[in-house]
């Protein structure tokens, strides 16, 4: 315990009621100081670093809006569609709360793709921040939970379709996730009671452990130099400034841009030209009429589109890419005979399963695997640096390449689905795969720049 | 940064996506009159007239009314059966086991009927303002009507009295190298109380009624939205001049 100050009569009243709540409660003070006001952060940062406070601020804003939905709305099969109508229209201001929760929504996803992305390109994973790193990606996979079973509570058609066709792709185990041989009353129920307090608490968690984990170790910055080496007599990074006053009032400046942009779709464009809350989910939910076409949110579609490019001559070629990698790992790669024969054996097995088992299962395993892959990026990056600015231009290449191809099968999973569609999905789940798979080999090609000792930074 | 730019855009749907409504028919445009406090009057009265009978707004109140300048004595009086309070739902007196037995299927809500039709081909009210004005008479149906927009559509045309009925003119025209019907033009066989000029009009009203029906509170969002944009563009000019106050000392 901390020693117990006492203040010499006569001083200021303010300092007296701050020290009587410091004698009484250290932690919160000693909190303030490690995270807020002498958190040293690069004075580096540029734009890509705000979207880690904007996912903060939507989460705060779901949470918020949530609860005050959830007054109103009701989880039973028979009255969810009208009760999101009665927010809609009878409810004061009931309109703006949806409206923020169902932009909210998608806007979490826009602020953590590009947080993600911003990780790659400066090599945020790498050592000493890989648990920043998967705490990160567990979120992320937490968060894709939370958004696919909200998204079954305003039990629209696009709600109930969609639940039923990813809740049958498990299909070993959707009876233990509906509840019932349908989607129905008990899925709606065990959905909502999901989505607003058992995942959220798991969310909340793990972005305490993120943020935990990150102030442990420093934040990285876009040089990749750690700021750390270089410090003053008194232990301060030369090149680190407090959080807390310089990046809050940063991020007040970034958060009032993001509302502009997040006030533009909630008042303007709500549904976004169905983006954001599509079409066919303002009919009601109807077991017995199928949509001609089901598609998820934008935020799954890229998994969706490689869930989908799995196809039984899809499998052929993963067999021929599981063959090409055993022949090289034991042409080339520099281990002993006894691991050799291990990657013949695994490669043995994955081929043997890959043909007895159905394409589809194969598919739901790309489509979890494309999220898990995420979780060994820090193992997979053998690059001697961190950030894209002293690395080769061939992972520039490589980056832009792997964006446009996400976005492609992203639109691609938007699409009802079409020869040339599955084609193209198919390449790109391959690149997808490739990218990671083979960074530890294309990560070490190539001329690296030098890595200055200080972080680049102009006043301004 | 022109990355981020396609991505935004990619994502966002400005590459023309397609949600398909399922029908493939070229859509006209319906006139935007959402904000015609006359129009959205007129069209509140033929929905009540011609839609209410058969069709729902559940989730509709009739004193919301009030939002397109209607006081509630006009509402209790012009607009609610006599059974209904004032703070009721547009509730269809139709039984909905006989509705199913004439129509083949029980006639759908129709609260959210415009948000819900909106797709590529155009908005919801451009859906309706087209299906609306589209039905033709066909003799192999139950109910002797049947529709360009909504092939063998289950309801027979609402406003036939005042459109009379009107016959579809074909056409052969090719398209991608194969010959296909097109439809040309309309030729009325037996005019209805109204001009077409005037029928359209009508129509308009009913769709644009039907469009805020959808979202009573779509204007008053849009309205409020410009203040939100104003106040957070001062806001915005503020925070950036404090940041700058403060970055100047990092050297």
């Amino acid at each position: 315990m901390a020693e117990f100050k006492e203040l010499p009569p006569g001083s200021p009243a303010t300092a007296q009621v701050t020290n009587w709540f410091e004698n009484r409660f250290p932690t919160a003070f000693d909190a303030y100081r490690v995270h807020m006001s002498e958190y040293y952060a690069p004075k580096n940062f540029n734009f890509w670093y705000i979207f880690g406070s904007l996912a903060l601020l939507v989460l705060v804003i779901q949470i918020v809006t949530g609860i005050f939905l959830v007054m109103h709305y009701k989880p039973d099969a028979n009255l969810a569609f009208a009760s999101v109508e009665y927010i809609m229209r009878d409810v004061p201001w009931g309109w703006l709360i949806r409206y923020m929760h169902s932009t909210g929504a998608s806007a979490f996803f826009v602020v953590v793709y590009l947080h993600m992305f911003r990780g790659l390109l400066y090599g945020s994973y790498r050592k000493p921040r890989e648990l920043v790193w998967i705490f990160g990606c567990a979120i992320f996979l937490v968060l894709m939970g939370e958004a696919f079973m909200g998204y079954l509570l305003p039990w629209g058609q696009m709600s109930y379709w969609g639940a039923q066709v990813i809740v049958n792709l498990f299909s070993a185990i959707p009876l233990l996730i509906r509840g019932d041989f349908v989607v129905g009353d008990a899925t709606l129920n065990r959905f909502f009671s999901f989505h607003v307090i058992a995942v959220p608490l798991v969310l909340l968690g793990l972005v305490v452990a993120h943020l935990l984990a990150l102030h442990d170790v420093g934040s990285n910055n876009p040089d990749g130099v750690e700021i750390k080496a270089t410090k003053n007599d008194k232990g301060i990074p030369l090149d680190g400034i407090p959080f807390h006053p310089y990046y809050t009032v940063h991020d007040i400046f970034g958060v009032s841009v993001f509302l502009m942009v997040f006030s533009a779709i909630v008042f303007f464009a709500p549904e976004l030209g169905g983006y954001f809350l599509e079409y066919n989910n303002f009919i009601p939910a109807d077991p017995l009429v199928t949509p001609l076409h089901i598609a998820p949110v934008w935020y799954f579609t890229p998994f969706y589109s490689m869930l989908r490019a799995i196809t039984g001559e899809m499998v052929y070629v993963l067999m021929a890419c599981v063959v090409l990698g055993a022949v090289l790992g034991v042409a080339k790669a520099k281990i002993g005979g006894v691991l050799k024969m291990a990657v013949v054996g695994a490669a043995v097995v994955a081929v043997g399963l890959l043909w007895a088992i159905d394409a589809k299962f194969w598919g739901v395993v790309a489509m979890g695997g494309a999220v898990v892959i995420l979780f060994f990026l820090p193992w997979l990056d053998f690059s001697p640096v961190k950030s894209i600015r002293y690395r080769p231009n061939l992972v520039k290449w490589l980056y832009t390449i792997f964006v446009i191809n996400f976005l492609i099968l992203g639109y691609l999973g938007v699409q009802p689905p079409s020869p040339v569609g599955e084609r193209v999905s198919q390449v790109g789940t391959l690149f997808y795969f490739g990218f990671f798979l083979l960074m530890p080999w294309w990560s070490r090609l190539g001329e690296f720049k030098k890595v200055p000792s200080r972080v680049t930074f102009t006043p301004h | 940064m022109k990355k981020i730019l396609l991505g935004f855009a990619l994502a966002l749907g400005l590459s023309g996506a397609a949600m398909a409504s399922g029908s493939s028919f070229p859509l006209d445009k319906a006139p935007n009159r959402t904000n015609d406090m006359a129009a959205l009057q007129n069209g509140a009265k033929l929905f009540v007239n011609y839609c209410l009978s058969c069709h729902s707004a559940a989730f509709m109140r009739y004193n919301r009314l009030r939002d397109i300048g209607l006081t509630d004595k006009q509402i209790a009086e012009n607009l609610t059966f006599p059974t209904d309070k004032i703070g009721d739902t547009m509730k269809a007196s139709i039984d909905p086991v006989q509705a199913k037995e004439w129509f083949g299927a029980n006639p759908p809500d129709l609260t959210v009927i415009a948000r819900s039709r909106a797709g590529a081909g155009g908005s919801g009210s451009d859906y309706l303002y087209t299906f609306l004005r589209s039905f033709y008479r066909d003799t192999e149906r139950p109910t002797g009507w049947n529709n360009l927009v909504f092939h063998n559509v289950g309801m027979p045309n609402p406003l036939w009295q005042l459109q009379g009925e009107r016959e579809p003119i074909h056409a052969k025209a090719e398209s991608h190298g194969v010959e296909v019907e097109v439809v040309k033009g309309w030729e009325t066989v037996k005019p209805g109380t109204m001009s077409e000029a005037e029928f359209n009009s009508n129509v308009g009203d009913l769709v644009a009624y039907m469009q805020w029906m959808g979202e009573p509170a779509q204007n008053q969002r849009v309205r409020l939205g410009v203040w939100v944009l104003l106040f957070l563009a001062a806001f915005t000019i503020v925070a950036w001049r404090l940041n700058a106050a403060f970055w100047k000392d990092v050297k």
